[in-house]
């Protein structure tokens, strides 16, 4: 499903280079789980964005569902990220002006979705959001902005789910709530997920385990 | 797959792309309204300036023929001959005739006495359209034998007259019998230069003040049968005319001469109107540059999301588009209210009365017009939103030193650019006054933002750090991210620099004028002097303790003949003689003088103070701007007819000549002996100490002498100054659409920098700032803006008023200091309290709850 090969991405800084992920190859089969983890600064994020072609490497390679993101320009990559990708943030993203069911909808409209209510009106009841569909992100908490951001993740039928610190602004009970709808979704779709985590306990619940440092793989059990 | 690629105005058909746009811009709505304000006001002044276009050409098409009174006027500068009796016998028609000449009017009872331009007429003129008076019965009654005088109503105004008053023109004593308020063809502005005054033919002779070589135009106005074909006639009738030295005027060519005029009128006011909008587009890019960075996360998650670069910057093209539609209608809304206002700026300036019609095509183009402009200027900063990577979503700091350089960008200026040229182009019909308004538009731009530039760089590194930090933290904020430091110095400096040029121009022509009447020089002129008054009239001159400081005959003649080829060859003769024309059919009034007069310079050739009774060639001296129409140099010959006889003479010199001096100016100057026996009227120049001087001068000189009329300065400067108020009142009122979007867009700037201000505050308050440090941070700053704005905008109007003076209108500079700093403190004190009155709240909120409040 995912493959990586070689991945580096470096960053000019001052008159320098900073390569911040090191020469990364890895694959996923389909509706395998990984987590990535490792410190603050070691580029777990970075990669994140380079599997999920949100930008370009330096070198290497991204082939998603055999879909090799090199050869896109970036209008061809946002396409394979609406059809075949699902993001969940840290930071939930969701567009303020919008209301949760609004949120939910917009992947399918993008498309060109128009009878695209009730899949998400189904998908909001499935994280416990049936009676928030009007409200927007300044009226719920951040647990149900998060259940909101995993709805929208889903709406699309992804292939594959991006999640970024998906509990980092939550508390441990909160987040322990997303992580359930998060990991029950993944099963029922069979969607492959990727995700960056500092928590080791969340990360032991993936299949598989990759451990950066200074942008380059330490350990992989 | 996904929808494919689409170019991003295919996106704009997708109902998707505007049911984002509206909701995406749910908490920013009042927001955007209130930018959208910007270009109101421009739209508002082009509906209004646009319907008036419509409307005066309509007017002309509909008053057409009162626009002349007759369907043909025929002008001569001479008594009508017996030949151009049988020939104006020929043409037929109903007839009417008027004799006009400048005289001195004067009124015992008040003991006023004004220069005017006196005019006898006989039948039944004008033949369409009526002489408005009041009462309106005297319009027919003063044609009679001792029927009185129709007088107009700033002579009426000047010196208190009533209607039953006595009014003496010449040897010529009469009443006043109505009030004349409107005159077919003529606007009311005209009579601040003469005022008009009409008696009947059979009165003139009373007057005793048509006399050989009298200045005088004698016209005769036609009725013709209907569907006669005037303009066939006059073609039929052009040799007889130019023998006869005839000049005719048919309605057809005064609608085309004053709708040349007014068209000149309308695109000026356009150009004004232009500048409001061009202003109000900025104040949009402003807005949506602020609006797009706030929305660069929401268009960082769509991305990620899978939304194209072109749907992302559709949704936002999308909100630029409603912001403009939604400023075109409220603007034509507004345009449709205020248009009732123009007609009444503009009264002075169109001879006729109309109805006031809405124009939907003039309002539908102001409408396109300023929904380009706007959408032309938010596609600059809208730009952006293309580059804004999926990846932001994730990093939030990640777009920093990305959007540089961006070819678009420069596209979109050049096409804004280009535009402005267009319109001014398309306004002016001149490529090089619309590149001179375009390129104005951009220094005076251009100039702002430099200045804005160098203030956020001096703001940065050269303020003092012993200054208090009330003042240090009021000007950072000049210079920290996100200021509106330019926006705020463009709209402001902009409306000041339109204002104070306006101000200056006006001040400078006057004071010209004033100067030119300096301690020494002549300041009254005395003219239409038989030769048996001159030693009576001098003689009463001095009695009256005043001096005589020139005297000169004037001679009217005319050109025969220029190096052997006649006038009539010359003048109708080839393609380019055609345009000077006029320069070989005047009449020339010239003089004898054996010496130069102040303000003349000879440039080329010897001047020749006297000649001997000589049978050759006079040597002339010429006026070098006329020498040039007539295509004459050093040693041309010319024939002069002087009222009949045949005067040789030769091009001896070329002369420059100040026209703007209060004295008689010639084209031609003869040598002393030359011409001493033709017939000539005599001018004497002297100078008044005051204006009672000067009305007890006018009244005694009257009083003995009725044909002798005076000019003096300070009438001049009335007039003029009347005129250029006039004038600066209409371009002020335009020019204030401009002032009035600068504080519309000064509104927004600051709207849109509360938020960020109030951060600020808080955070200030939160750390222990007193209410006072805050609110002496926010007027350090609005002050520093106001102050900056101010002198920017009047360093550039010193310039601008300073180029105009030496390069147009070519008279010295001055600048007064009392408005300026009127003006330098004013536009502050404008800044400061909008500021504070947007600002308010900041302070008398707790901190905690206006932090939510903004959230």
């Amino acid at each position: 499903m995912l493959e990586v090969r070689g991945l580096t991405k470096s960053y000019p800084s001052g008159g320098d280079s900073l390569t911040v992920v090191k020469d990364i190859s890895f694959s996923l089969d389909a509706a395998a789980s990984c987590a990535v983890v490792g410190p603050s600064g070691s580029g777990k994020t970075t990669l994140l964005g380079l599997c999920a072609g949100l930008d370009q490497p330096t070198s290497g390679e991204v082939r998603l569902d055999g879909v090799h993101l090199g050869a896109l320009d970036e209008d061809g990559r946002a396409r394979v990220r609406n059809e075949i990708v699902g993001f969940v943030f840290q930071t939930f993203q969701l567009l303020s002006t919008l209301t949760a069911l609004e949120n939910v909808m917009v992947p399918l409209e993008l498309r060109g979705g128009n009878h695209v209510r009730d899949q998400a009106v189904e998908l909001l009841k499935r994280v416990g959001l049936g009676e928030r569909l009007t409200h927007y992100p300044a009226q719920l908490s951040g647990g149900e902005q998060q259940r909101v951001a995993l709805a929208r993740a889903f709406i699309n039928r992804p292939k594959i789910l991006f999640a970024d610190e998906p509990t980092g602004n939550l508390d441990a009970e909160t987040g322990g709530l997303v992580i359930e709808n998060l990991f029950a979704l993944n099963a029922d779709a069979g969607t492959t997920l990727v995700l960056v985590t500092h928590d080791l306990e969340l990360a032991k619940r993936a299949q598989r385990v990759i451990r950066l440092k200074g942008g380059a793989v330490v350990a992989e059990p | 797959m996904n929808t494919p690629a689409r170019h991003s105005f295919g996106h704009l058909f997708s109902a998707w792309t505007w049911k984002m746009a509206w909701r995406d811009s749910r908490t920013s709505r009042k927001r955007l309204l209130l930018f959208s304000s910007s270009i109101i006001l421009g739209i508002a002044a082009l509906a209004a300036v646009g319907s008036l276009g419509v409307n005066l050409n309509r007017a002309i098409e509909e008053h057409a023929k009162t626009l002349l009174g007759a369907d043909l006027v025929l002008n001569s500068r001479e008594p009508f001959t017996p030949e151009e009796d049988e020939l104006f016998r020929h043409i037929g028609g109903e007839q009417s005739r008027e004799i006009s000449f400048t005289t001195m009017v004067y009124f015992p009872r008040t003991g006023g006495t004004r220069l005017s331009i006196a005019r006898a007429l006989s039948g039944g003129f004008p033949y369409y359209g009526q002489l408005e008076t009041e009462p309106a019965v005297a319009a027919a009654e003063f044609r009679k034998t001792n029927g009185g005088t129709l007088v107009e109503q700033t002579l009426l105004a000047q010196f208190d007259v009533k209607i039953g008053d006595e009014i003496r023109i010449g040897n010529l004593t009469s009443r006043v019998v109505a009030r004349l308020n409107k005159i077919p063809g003529e606007s009311v502005a005209l009579s601040a230069i003469a005022p008009r005054v009409y008696f009947s033919m059979d009165d003139l002779e009373r007057t005793g003040l048509l006399r050989e070589g009298s200045l005088a135009q004698y016209r005769i106005y036609f009725k013709l049968p209907p569907g006669a074909n005037v303009t066939e006639l006059v073609n039929s009738l052009k040799p007889q005319f130019e023998k006869f030295r005839l000049h005719a005027d048919t309605v057809e060519e005064r609608k085309r001469e004053l709708g040349r005029a007014m068209d000149n009128l309308y695109h000026f006011l356009n150009l004004v109107g232009f500048i409001a909008l061009l202003l109000g587009g900025v104040g949009v890019a402003s807005a949506i540059h602020v609006h797009v960075k706030q929305k660069l996360n929401t268009v960082a998650v769509l991305r990620c999301l899978g939304g194209s670069v072109a749907q992302a910057f559709s949704i936002y093209l999308a909100q630029g588009m409603a912001l403009g539609a939604f400023g075109a209608v409220a603007g034509a809304a507004l345009g449709v209210g205020i248009k009732m206002l123009i007609p009444k700026v503009l009264a002075d300036f169109i001879p006729f009365s109309f109805q006031f019609h809405t124009s939907w095509f003039a309002i539908g183009r102001a409408m396109g017009l300023g929904f380009a402009i706007c959408v032309m200027f938010a596609l600059l900063p809208l730009l952006a939103v293309r580059r804004v990577s999926p990846l932001a979503a994730i990093r939030g700091s990640f777009e920093t030193a990305r959007v540089r350089r961006d070819p678009l960008r420069w596209l979109a200026g050049a096409f804004l650019a280009v535009g402005v040229l267009a319109f001014a182009f398309s306004q002016t019909r001149n490529w090089r006054i619309g590149l001179g308004f375009t390129i104005g538009l951009g220094l005076a731009f251009g100039a702002l933002a430099l200045t804005a530039r160098l203030l956020t760089f001096a703001a940065r590194h050269f303020v003092p750090g012993a200054l208090p930090f009330s003042v240090r933290q009021g000007i950072a904020s000049l210079h920290r991210p996100n200021n509106r430091t330019l926006l705020l110095l463009l709209s402001l400096g902009l409306g000041t620099f339109l204002m104070v040029s306006l101000y200056l121009v006006q001040k400078n022509l006057l004071t010209e004028l004033i100067s030119s009447g300096g301690k020494n020089q002549p300041n009254a002129v005395l003219f239409d002097i038989q030769p048996s008054q001159e030693t009576a009239l001098t003689n009463l001159i001095h009695s009256l303790k005043l001096p005589v400081l020139d005297e000169m005959p004037i001679i009217t003649m005319r050109i025969s003949s220029v190096n052997g080829r006649s006038v009539e060859t010359l003048s109708g003769g080839g393609k380019g003689r055609d345009r000077h024309g006029w320069a070989f059919r005047r009449e020339y009034r010239s003089t004898w003088s054996d010496h130069l007069r102040d303000g003349e310079t000879i440039v080329v050739g010897k001047f020749f103070p006297a000649v001997t009774n000589d049978t050759g060639f006079i040597p002339v001296s010429l006026e070098q701007g006329i020498a040039k129409e007539l295509g004459v140099g050093l040693g041309d010959e010319i024939i002069f007819d002087v009222q009949g006889v045949p005067v040789k003479t030769r091009v001896a010199s070329l002369r420059t000549v100040e026209w703007r001096r209060i004295q008689p100016n010639f084209f031609v100057v003869f040598p002393r002996g030359s011409l001493d026996d033709a017939p000539a009227m005599h001018v004497l120049v002297t100078r008044v100490a005051s204006s009672e001087e000067s009305a007890r001068m006018q009244r005694e000189v009257v009083t003995a002498f009725p044909n002798i009329s005076i000019i003096d300065l300070t009438l001049v400067l009335q007039t003029v100054d009347s005129i250029l108020g006039k004038i600066s009142f209409v371009v002020r009122f335009m020019a204030m659409f401009t002032v009035l979007t600068g504080l519309l867009v000064l509104v927004s700037a600051l709207v849109t920098g509360r938020y960020q201000r109030v951060r600020e505050s808080v955070l200030l308050r939160t750390l222990g700032a007193s209410r006072g440090q805050i609110l002496k941070i926010l007027v350090v700053e609005y002050f520093a803006l106001g102050f900056l704005a101010a002198l920017t905008g009047i360093l550039l109007a010193i310039f601008a008023a300073w180029a105009l003076a030496a390069l147009v209108f070519k008279v010295s500079f001055t600048v007064a200091a009392l408005p300026l700093l009127i003006a330098l403190l004013g536009v502050p004190a404008i800044t400061v309290i909008t500021g504070l009155l947007i600002s308010r709240g900041i302070l008398n909120h707790p901190p905690l709850a206006i932090l939510r409040a903004e959230e």
